[in-house]
Parts: C-alpha cells; structure tokens; sequence
C-alpha cells in the first residue's frame, strides 16, 4: 500500500505519458511490424523495430546517467563503461547458446578461445550458458564495480572535474583490457555470431519484435523507478546534495553514502540498457568502452534536458535518430553536428528541450494563478490539500 | 552529575593557515542551556571557531570536547551534528531548489539513512512539526516557494528553522541578523531568546544593540583568542577591547 502510494505520487502527468507511450510502443510496433501485410503503408519493417529498439536503450541510458548526473550532479563520463560490461554478460550467455553451432563446431568454447587454442573455457565463463546467471551478472557487474568506485572515489571527496576525469579513466582501462586477447572476451572482435536467445532464433522478426518491445517497456519500468527515486525524500537529497554538499553533512547526511546509492543503481540501470542492446546489434567489442561514447550520452542527457525524467529518453531519441540521418547523408560530419549541437544547446537550452518546455509552461500556470487569484481564490489552499494527502497516505 | 559538564569546552585551540594562526589558544567553556554572544572585529576567528567545533577545520592543538566527553576532534561534520550541534552560517546557506518546506524536511530530526528516505513518508507528526516551526519562523505562507525566491532576512530565518528541525543541544548561529531590518533584528532576538530556553547557543553577531537586547554573557575575540568576557558592558568598557574595535 504504502509503495503503491509511494509511485503514485511520483507521478506527474510527463511521467504518466511517457509510460503510457512506452506500453503503447511495446504493443503496437510489434503487431504492426508482424501482422500487417509488408505491402501496407501502416507496415513497419524489421530493420526499424531494431533500429528503434536500439535507440530505446540509449534513452535507457540516458536516463541511468541523469539519475547520477541531472539529480546528484555526478558529471559520470564512463555510463558507457556499465553499459558495455551489462552488454558483455549478455554477449556470454549468447556464445554460449551457440554450442557446436560455430565455425569449429566445439560444443563448448566459443570460436575465438579454439582460435587462441585454449582448452578450457575460463573459470569466469562458468554457467553462462544459464540465462538466468547471466542476467544476474547483467546486473551485479556493473553495480559492483559501481558501488566499489563510488565507495573510493566519494569517500575521499573526490568532485566534479576531479570525479569525472577519473571516471573516463576507468572506461579507458576497460578498453585497454577488453582489447587483449588474454582476458577471454574475444579481444579485438568481441562477441558476435549470435544464434538463439533462450531458444530463439535471434535473427527472426519475432524474437526482433520483442527485444523491442522488452526494451520499451525495461525503459517504461526505469522511468517509474526514476521518478520514484526522485520524487521521495531520497529525491530530494539527492537534489541538495547537488546543490550544496557540504550543507548536507551539517545537517548529519552523509553525501557520500547518498552518491554512492545513485551511482550504483544507475550503473545497474545502464548494465541492463547494455543487456537489451546485444541481442538487438548482434556483437559488443570493446569500442563500446571507448570514452567518446560516455561523452555521447552526455550530449543526448544534455539536450533533452537533464533532472527532468522525460528529457534524456527524447534526447537520446532525437540525437540517435538524427545521427542515423546525417551519418547516411553526410558521414564526414557528423561529429561537428554533434560537438556544434553540444554547444548550441548548452549556450541556448541550457536546461534541454523538456526543461525549457517545462520552464515555459510552469510560469505561464503561474502567471494565470496569480492573475486568478488576485481575483478571488486563496492561494494557501493548494498547501492544505497537500498537506491532507501526507496525512491520508499514512 | 553529569548536568554539571559543561556542553562545550575548549581548551588552548590552535589552528593555522598556510602560518597564520586563525585561531591561537583558543579557551571557552560554555555551560548547558546557556546561551552566549560571541564579538570580535573582522577576521577575529569567530567562523573559524565554528568550523573547528563543527568539524569542519581540524585543530592544530588543543582539546574540543561536546556535551562532557566526546572529543569532536575525533568525528567528522555529520557525525558531530548527529551528536547534536547544529550550525547556521554567516553567509545563509539553504537548498536554493528546493521549497521552503523541503529545506525544514530535510533538517527534521530523524534517522539520516540514504536508502531509507526512499521509503521515507512524512508522518503527521513531522507534518505539524513542520507547520510549527513555519509558524514561528514566519514562512507559512512561502512554504511552497523555492528557497531562492526568499529575500536575505528570510533566508536567515529559514536556516533558524532548519536550526529547530534538527533540534540540536547546541546551536552554533554565525550573524544571523546581517541583512535584516531593525524590526527583524528584534524578532530574532526575540526567537534566539526563545530558543535559549531549551538549547545551548552561541551566537556571532556585530550588531551590538542586537547583542544588549539578548542580554546574555558576552566572549571577545581578537586575533584568534580571548580578548574579553563578561556583561556586555563589563566587555565594552574593557580598555583592550575598546582599542581593538578603534583601532581597526
Ligand atoms: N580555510 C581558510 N584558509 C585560509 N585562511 C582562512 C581560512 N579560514 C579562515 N581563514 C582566515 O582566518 C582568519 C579568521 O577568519 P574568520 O572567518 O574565522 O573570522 P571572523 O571572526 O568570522 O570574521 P568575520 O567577522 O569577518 O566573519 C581570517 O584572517 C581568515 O582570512
Ligand atoms: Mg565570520
């Protein structure tokens, strides 16, 4: 009851129209994409339901960073480091769904460990022909190693610049070690050549529908939980710990602990959004850990609006669909567009497309109510309504 | 006893900055439920005092002991406010995006526990408690505004409430009237007073008439240690602290 009441009140009407959208998606594409004839106009097909399954975990990404970044002013520059290692256990699990399926038919190492000549799969490599060990990988990898960076990193008041620097430093030793053929992960190439997902066919437009529609709905889910997170009174020492760190500890709150919670769960969240991509572009190489591509999901957080749960998902979107576009029309310059967009948003929309959009509306409700209520209506009322609620929802 | 210990002691302080001594043998005591006007001219080393009792700035030497034994030069600043010491600072410091109540929310007395304010409701109780200290900080009807639409003066009076939410044994208020008008001035005194009834305080403040209508025992500081103590007027006609003061 309490939770209940608890993600209730997490909602506002952004929040609510995102999750009905993301549902939507999630049942409509796919029937679209499946059971409308290829020749109709209403048809959507299979390479935009990947296409669009891919950008929805971005947007998931996106909004694992802005828990960390919009809310608690942790500026992470190494998301993309918790997405790739979500994205390698599930690469794992998918080698080994391949079994004696591969080019040297060994039933259970995958072909680069053949290649390499090893015997033996790495102990590390146990039971991840077991989905279910995969998807608790997917998850405790990238938390742990979150929660044990945050735990350094935030107790020794590590901040800003400092912690940022330091988090691309991690997404770079990572691909430096994920580019050695030693560490079992394939090296150079990484993992590809996928056959099945727990016993389906992974090229098939239904296995492609619902990695779609699994990711629409994963991001609906994260959308509840941010808002959720935000909207508690976690929430809103996340906010103040971002605004004014030291303030908190004189108050008894150790900013720290508060950060390192953030930082984990959003590293949980990216490993997951990892997780989803996999399957959906058939390979994960270590240039997943290259640095550029943290800084991508800033940009997207950024234009979309950051400490806003909408923003960063139409921001991911809109960059992602923009850059599918450009890169088709004129490749060579798509990494001007996307430095020129940085800072023309930054100049211009420093609050992103949803914030400002937010912004507008939020004073025009409020020049309307003080225009209403110079009229007649008392303005103290709107406080003792929430105050009845607080007391209701004990 | 152990209402005999006093709730602060501090005894031959030192602290330096790059070898200036902020703060130079430094020894004050102050007793429970006392309150105390803490002057001195401008980089006396009055904020420093606060910071080192705060455990914000570790002390060179010397012993800092709170409510009879516990050394604060041992525990860091959430910790030491967990003990009970409380702080509003010179330059008021509040939750700029946050309202107004959610500033007093995040002060209220109460477990400090990350993960659990995630499931952390306002019980009626708290409720009322906040609606009682909007009342008497005069707020009530801002309660919904974002802290950075407050004027100077209210955001002082903010961070006494966010003072009366953490309800601490000692409350450590650095110049909690600058910026206020005359009529302000005086309600502060007023709820200092108030407060003092109940809780230990120190508080810095220049405004000498601020200071007589607290009517408390009065500490001078100068170059990082006591120049002076004693009535308002004892202090004031004190020939050194007279010097001080013009010879600025
Ligand atoms: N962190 C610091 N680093 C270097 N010097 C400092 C630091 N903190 C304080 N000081 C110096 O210590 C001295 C005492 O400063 P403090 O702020 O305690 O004075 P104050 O009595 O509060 O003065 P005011 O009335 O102006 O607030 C000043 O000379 C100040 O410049
Ligand atoms: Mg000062």
């Amino acid at each position: 009851m309490m939770i209940v009441r608890a993600l209730a009140d997490g909602f506002t009407w952004r929040v609510a129209a995102a999750v009905l959208v993301l549902v939507a998606a999630a049942i409509v594409v796919p029937v679209l994409n499946l059971s409308v004839p290829a020749g109709s106009a209403l048809h959507v097909p299979t390479y935009a339901v990947t296409l669009f399954g891919k950008y929805l975990t971005y947007a998931l990404l996106a909004l694992a960073l802005d828990l960390v970044w919009g809310y608690c002013g942790i500026l992470s520059l190494g998301h993309g480091a918790f997405f790739a290692l979500g994205g390698y256990a599930m690469g794992m699990y998918l080698m080994r769904q391949i079994g004696s399926r591969g080019v040297y038919g060994n039933p259970i190492l995958p072909d680069f460990m053949v290649f390499l000549n090893w015997k033996q799969l790495p102990w590390f490599w146990y039971g991840f022909d077991h989905f279910w060990v995969a998807a608790i990988m997917v998850l405790a990898v990238p938390g742990l190693l979150a929660f044990v960076f945050g735990w350094f990193a935030f107790r020794s008041r590590v901040t800003g610049v400092y912690l940022s620097i330091i988090t691309q430093a991690m997404t770079y030793a990572l691909l430096l070690a994920f580019f050695r053929n030693d560490m079992g992960f394939g090296g150079n190439n990484g993992l590809t050549d996928f056959k099945d997902i727990i016993g389906f066919d992974i090229q098939s437009d239904e296995t492609r529908a619902a990695l779609f529609a699994a990711s629409a709905l994963t991001l609906a889910l994260g959308v509840v939980l941010v808002a959720f997170f935000v909207k508690s009174k976690y929430g809103k020492l996340m906010i103040a710990v971002r605004d004014a760190e030291s303030r908190t500890r004189f108050l008894g709150w150790r900013p720290e602990n508060v950060k390192l919670f953030a930082f984990t769960a959003s590293a949980v969240m990216a490993g997951i959004a990892g997780a989803l991509y996999v399957p959906q572009v058939g390979i994960i190489n270590p240039s997943e850990f290259a640095p550029a591509n943290s800084i991508e999901v800033v940009i997207w957080t950024a234009v979309g609006g950051r400490a806003t749960v909408v923003g960063p998902i139409i921001g991911a979107l809109v960059v992602n669909w923009g850059k599918s576009w450009f890169t088709g029309a004129f490749p060579e310059f798509w990494l001007f567009a996307l430095g020129g967009l940085f800072i023309l948003v930054t100049l211009f929309l420093p609050k992103g497309i949803v914030g400002t959009l937010v912004e507008g509306w939020t004073a025009r409700r409020a020049r309307r109510a003080s225009a209403t209520a110079e009229k007649d209506v008392e303005p103290e009322s709107f406080g003792k309504d929430e105050e009845l609620r607080a007391e209701a929802a004990e | 006893m152990s209402d005999a210990r006093p709730i602060l002691y501090l005894d031959g302080v030192s602290v330096s900055f790059d070898g200036f001594r902020a703060i130079d043998n430094l020894s004050l005591v102050l007793e429970k439920g006392e309150m105390r006007a803490i002057i001195g001219p401008n980089g006396a080393g009055k904020t420093t005092m606060m910071d080192i009792i705060t455990g914000k700035t570790k002390p060179d030497e010397g012993e800092v002991f709170f409510d009879g034994d516990i050394d604060l030069t041992r525990h860091d600043e959430a910790d030491i406010a967990m003990l009970g010491i409380g702080r509003k600072f010179q330059k008021p410091t509040v939750f700029e995006s946050h309202t107004v109540e959610d500033n007093l929310l995040l002060a209220l007395k109460g477990k400090r526990s990350a993960v659990k304010a995630l499931f952390d409701r306002r019980s009626p109780r708290q409720a009322e408690r906040l609606g009682h200290i909007l009342e008497t900080i005069r707020l009530s009807a801002r309660r919904h505004d974002l802290a950075a639409g407050l004027s100077h003066g209210q955001k002082q009076w903010l961070e006494i409430g966010m003072l009366l939410a953490q309800d601490p044994k000692l409350l450590l208020v650095d110049e909690p009237v600058a910026g206020m008008t005359d009529a302000e001035t005086g309600e502060t005194a007023r709820l200092l007073k108030e407060i003092a009834q109940t809780h230990s305080v120190i508080v810095v403040e220049h405004d000498m008439q601020f200071v007589r209508e607290l009517g408390v025992k009065v500490t001078c500081l100068h170059e990082g240690s006591v120049l002076s103590e004693g009535t308002l007027d004892f202090v004031s006609a004190d020939q050194r602290v007279v010097e001080v003061y013009l010879g600025r």
